[in-house]
Parts: structure tokens; C-alpha cells; sequence
């Protein structure tokens, strides 16, 4: 929608810009930014903005304010991954998938908050701090909790984004900007979508280059889409996807863009829902959706039967050597000679790596190096390595057997329960949490297949609930055709942000739905 | 079975970072009886899996050169540089051992 006001000149691309700007410095208390590109995101405004009056705009996404996950390098902008082992490190590059928001005239506002190098479910160990969930400042959130007396619940009531993409979940969900780059390794970009209340797309592995993004699990890792609705997930989509020589693990095949139909049509449809996703700990709140979800489908005519991924259970325990593994290699190039943080010790080699990275690296990322490290010694490496990489093939092996079957879409919950307070959440340390949030995205960065948040309702809470649906391999067509249906049924309500309303009165007035496709 | 000094001290060279306290080898330890539970798995006749991608080919292009002369680029985020080179601390002199580091480990 705002795509075609820009293109009508209802509003111009400074305009939008300089809007968004404003209301990031306004909900600055979320810490969804790490930083803002004030100057060159007001230049490519202007850029954008002479396109629409000589009636040549780039694309739909020319004059579109978005942001970026700041463990994505981006050229002359600070990139920082959360972490004092690249604080200060500004990116010679752009990482592919920003070139190509770049290329179609999107307008970078800046680089988004999240978990130390993209390591945990909570957005809240980064250097930079935890951010803040914007629903904890919503109406709906605050009519439904507890009132204390005497005690100041705005500050300590305040819930987790889920993470470790959450600093894209809330600008995007908090309006700042009209889509965000996430990555996704475990669920970095649905388990925050669905405590945000917002569309959080993990494509196939080997869809979208990964040229540019800071490593975590190369053979996981994918870049990862957050919109306010399943229309821009696709647009932004049809944008990055694509082979790209720069990233040898993207495949080769001719990507086409799509548009979604605007009646989607789910009566042919074979809808699976895996029992061993009903994992212990799993709200009946959630349970509930989920029930009324496959009703959904079925009064509309697809058929929907229960299936079985029998390895489920372990996909998390895999994903954590494998993980682990993975880290302990990619961060070995961390090592302040060429870049980042560099230590003072100077005695050798070794002492000065071994300092810097002492300074560097915060206790979850030494503890998964250590971690890593330890798994793959000569005398572990057979037994927890290897191991692990044979229970990844029988958990991609669950999903084809399954999808062979006559399945097209799976459907399951995101997350085991709505956002928890900050303060519950830091009760337990990183790897529990991320062992107990990632249990049901996990499984599809295991098996490289794409998979999508869209938010179903508000919990008893009034905070935002979202359920998954995971599809074959480089089937994202079908996959958001049937997002977008399931988000036209269930009319996910829109964030009342109270005091920011006040503020910014007019950004309300033009984007009533905030999308723009 | 709770890990050995040695192989803590083995990890800590290895790795290049350090435990830092109790709590970092309660970690470590926390994590592989996590990671024990793999042996539940029935894993006989399995091939391990490297990538999802495996029954594709890999992209080769010709050996031409596309990019470079970025060396200033590159040069810019390295914090002690001369010319053209980085500036490292003498090499070839191992991390001190157990005794003589400043470690955690040392009090174990």
C-alpha cells in the first residue's frame, strides 16, 4: 500500500524516511537499533524520490525505509554482530542481499539489535543490551496484566522480542521500518516474529546468498525476511533470491518472483501436523490455536491428517553439536589482526589471539567455542560429530518421507508459550533457553527447508501468538500462498502502541495497515 | 565423567579462549551431557550428512580474475599495519603452558 502511495505522490520517499527516523529516536527505549544511518538513508530518500518524479521508480521497493540485522556487513556502516570483538568495524562490502535491496532503491535506516553473534532465543545478550518487545507497551498488553501497587510495571514488566533476530521483530513490528533482514540458524527469525507479531520467513537453504552475512552454522545459516504481512514477505523474496557466484552454497536454478494469488485456494491441499510437535511445555493456549488452525483448513476443504517426524526430540541436541562445531571454526577468524577488536598483549602470536579474544567474545560464544572445540577432538569427534551428522540425515530423512507421502504443508506451533518477562527470562542461562525456545523451529534448518511465522492471535496476555507452516524444498510459492490464507482467516489484530500514538499521530494516519506491497 | 584438567587446558589452547571461571566448565560439562543424548539414536547404516545440498553440483566459474585492488579497503579495519602488511606479534612461541598461565584452570 505504500508502495502505491509513493508511486501516486501521496506521500514522497524523504517524507517517509524522515517519519521513520523520527519514530525510531521515539521508541528508542525498545533498543531495537544498534545504529541508525541517519545521513545516508535521507541520500538514498532523495535518490528515490527524484525516480518517482521522472516517473522511473526502480521497483516496489524503491523509497521503502527498511533495516538490516546487524551481523549482515554493510559498506561504510558499523557492523558489530552485538559483540566488543567487532565494535567499530566498519564493513568494506555490502553483504548481497543488502546490494540488492540497495539495487532496488530500498532505503537502509540502519542496523538492528540481536543476541551476541546471532547465539541465543532472547535478543538480550548482545552488547548493546536486550531489546525490548514493543508489545509490552501495547494497550493490549497492558489492559491484560496484573496490576502491582506500588511497583513501577512499565519497567520491570517489559517482555522479550525472542531472538536472536529480535531487533528487526520490533522495528518492524514497532513500524519503524516496512521490512527487516533477520538471519535464521535455529528460528533467529520465526521465534522473534511470532513473539513480535509479525511475518518471519525462513526460506530453503541455498535460496537466498549468504555472501555478506557473518557466519554462524554455514550449512544452516540463511538469511531471513520480517514483514508485517505474507504480500511483502514475497515481494522482498522475489528480491534476494537467486543464485549468486559469490555464495557457492546457492543453487544454481532460475529463480522466478511470484505474486500471491489474491484468493488463495487451500482445498486441494494435504495439511500434515506433526504429533511430536506437541512437545512438553507447550502452552494450551498455543495447543488451542493450533487445533482451531487444522479446523481452519479442514471446513475449507483440505485434508488435514496427523503425521509423524519421529526424530524431532533430537533435532535440538543435534543442532547443538553441530552448532557448536561450526562456531568453534568460524570464529577462529577472529583473531584482531585484520579487523575488530585487538588486544594490547603483545608478546606472541598465540598470547595476543588468546587476549583478544579473552576481550572479544562474551560467555556464550567462548562457551560454544569451548563447546565446539571439545566435540570435535580427535577421541569425541566419531562419537558426537559424526553421530550428529547421521541424526541430521535421519531428521531430513523424517521430513522427505513425510512430504513424499502427499503432505504439501506441514502446520505447527512457533514457540512453546507468548513472550516471557525479561526478568524470567534471564533466570536461566543462554543454551537452556535456546534448548527450550528453538525446539520447534529448529527441525527446518536441519533439513534446509523453508518455513514461515504468521501471527494467529493474542494470548491471554494480550501478547502475540504465531504458528508455523514448513514446506518442501524451494517451494516458498506454495508455502506463503498458504500463509497468505491462513493470515486473511485469521485477521491478526494490529498493534495499539499508546504512547507513541500520541507522538506520532500522522504516521498512523497514512499507514493504517502498514504493508506496501 | 567429568572432564580432565588436561583437556580443559587442551581446549583452552586449542580454542584460543578461555574458561574463565567454574561457571565456564559447568558449562562445558552441562553441554556434553546434553549432547549425550544422541546415543539414544539407532544411527547403524546412516551416512553422516554435510549438507542438505549434497545431491547438487558445485558452481565453478572460470578462473578469471573479476575483483581486487582493495588492498586500502582492507587495510583500513586492521589496527596495526605497516604498508601493505599486517602487523603481528612474533609467531612460533607456543602459549604458556598450564603453570605459567594466567588461567582459571591453574587453581583446579
Amino acid at each position: 500500500q505504500v508502495a502505491a502511495a509513493l508511486k501516486k505522490g501521496h506521500v514522497t520517499p524523504t517524507e517517509l524516511c524522515q517519519r521513520c527516523l523520527a519514530l525510531i529516536k521515539s521508541t528508542q527505549f525498545l533498543n531495537a537499533y544498534i545504529t541508525v544511518a541517519e545521513e545516508t538513508a535521507l541520500k538514498q530518500a532523495e535518490e528515490s524520490e527524484k525516480r518517482y518524479k521522472s516517473g522511473q521508480p526502480l521497483g516496489v521497493l524503491d523509497g521503502i525505509p527498511v533495516a538490516v540485522k546487524d551481523n549482515f556487513n554493510t559498506a561504510g556502516i558499523e557492523t558489530t554482530c552485538a559483540s566488543n570483538m567487532l565494535k567499530g568495524y566498519i564493513s568494506p562490502y555490502n553483504a548481497t542481499v543488502v546490494q540488492k535491496l540497495l539495487d532496488q532503491g530500498a532505503v537502509l535506516l540502519g542496523k538492528t539489535n540481536l543476541d551476541e553473534f546471532a547465539m541465543g532465543s532472547g535478543s538480550t545478550d548482545g552488547v548493546f543490551g536486550p531489546v525490548r518487545n514493543p508489545w509490552s507497551y501495547s494497550r493490549q498488553y497492558k489492559e491484560k496484566s496484573v496490576r502491582k501497587p506500588h511497583s513501577d510495571s512499565e519497567e520491570s514488566n517489559w517482555v522479550i522480542t525472542g531472538g536472536s533476530s529480535g531487533g528487526s521483530a520490533a522495528a518492524v513490528s514497532s513500524f519503524t521500518c516496512f521490512a527487516a533482514l533477520g538471519s535464521d540458524t535455529g528460528g533467529s527469525t520465526r521465534n522473534p516474529a511470532a513473539h513480535c507479531g509479525v511475518v518471519g520467513l525462513k526460506p530453503t537453504y541455498g535460496l537466498i546468498s549468504r555472501h555478506g552475512l557473518i557466519p554462524l552454522v554455514n550449512s544452516m545459516d540463511v538469511p531471513g525476511i520480517l514483514t508485517r504481512c505474507v504480500d511483502d514477505a514475497a515481494v522482498v523474496l522475489g528480491s534476494l533470491a537467486g543464485h549468486d557466484p559469490k555464495d557457492s552454497t546457492t543453487i544454481q536454478d532460475n529463480f522466478k518472483p511470484f505474486e500471491l494469488p489474491n484468493l488463495p485456494d487451500v482445498s486441494k491441499l494435504s495439511i500434515g501436523i506433526p504429533k511430536e510437535y506437541h512437545a512438553p511445555g507447550l502452552s494450551s493456549e498455543i495447543l488451542a490455536l493450533w487445533s482451531k488452525a487444522a479446523d481452519l483448513f479442514k471446513d475449507a476443504g483440505a485434508k488435514v491428517i496427523e503425521v509423524s517426524l519421529p526424530h524431532t526430540r533430537y533435532s535440538i541436541v543435534c543442532y547443538h553439536v553441530l552448532c557448536t562445531a561450526e562456531v568453534a571454526s568460524n570464529m577462529a577468524r577472529f583473531d584482531g589482526l585484520e579487523y575488530g577488536h585487538r588486544s594490547d598483549m603483545n608478546k606472541s602470536t598465540e598470547s595476543m589471539y588468546a587476549a583478544t579474544r579473552r576481550e572479544g567474545f562474551n560467555d556464550v560464544v567462548r562457551g560454544r567455542i569451548l563447546s565446539g572445540n571439545y566435540f570435535l577432538l580427535k577421541q569425541n569427534y566419531e562419537n558426537y560429530f559424526i553421530k550428529a551428522q547421521k541424526v541430521r540425515r535421519l531428521i531430513a530423512n523424517d521430513f522427505l518421507k513425510v512430504f513424499g507421502s502427499g503432505v504439501d504443508i506441514l502446520l505447527t506451533p512457533t514457540t512453546l508459550s507468548d513472550a516471557v518477562p525479561y526478568m524470567e527470562f534471564i533466570k536461566e542461562d543462554n543454551r537452556t533457553r535456546s534448548a527450550q525456545d528453538d525446539i520447534l523451529t529448529q527441525a527446518a534448518n536441519m533439513a534446509g527447508l523453508p518455513a514461515i511465522n504468521v501471527p494467529t492471535a493474542l494470548s491471554e496476555r494480550g501478547l502475540p501468538v504465531g504458528l508455523q507452516f514448513i514446506g518442501r524444498s524451494f517451494q516458498e510459492k506454495q508455502l506463503l500462498t498458504v500463509a497468505k490464507w491462513f493470515e486473511k482467516q485469521v485477521k491478526f489484530p494490529m498493534i495499539q502502541l499508546e504512547e507513541v500514538k500520541r507522538h506520532n499521530h500522522d504516521v498512523f494516519q497514512h499507514e493504517k495497515s502498514a504493508s506496501f506491497s | 565423567q567429568t572432564v580432565t584438567v588436561e583437556v580443559l587446558d587442551h581446549l583452552e589452547h586449542l580454542a584460543l579462549v578461555d574458561f574463565r571461571d567454574a561457571e565456564g566448565v559447568e558449562r562445558l560439562q552441562k553441554a556434553i551431557r546434553f549432547a549425550d543424548q544422541l546415543r539414544e539414536v539407532n544411527t547403524d547404516g546412516v551416512e553422516p550428512m554435510d549438507s542438505v545440498l549434497e545431491d547438487r553440483c558445485l558452481y565453478l566459474r572460470e578462473d578469471d580474475v573479476t575483483e581486487g585492488n582493495c588492498t586500502n579497503e582492507l587495510l583500513k579495519n586492521a589496527r596495526e599495519k605497516v604498508e601493505e602488511y599486517f602487523v603481528a606479534p612474533p609467531g612460533n612461541i607456543p602459549l604458556p603452558k598450564l603453570e605459567e598461565r594466567d588461567t582459571f584452570l591453574q587453581g583446579s
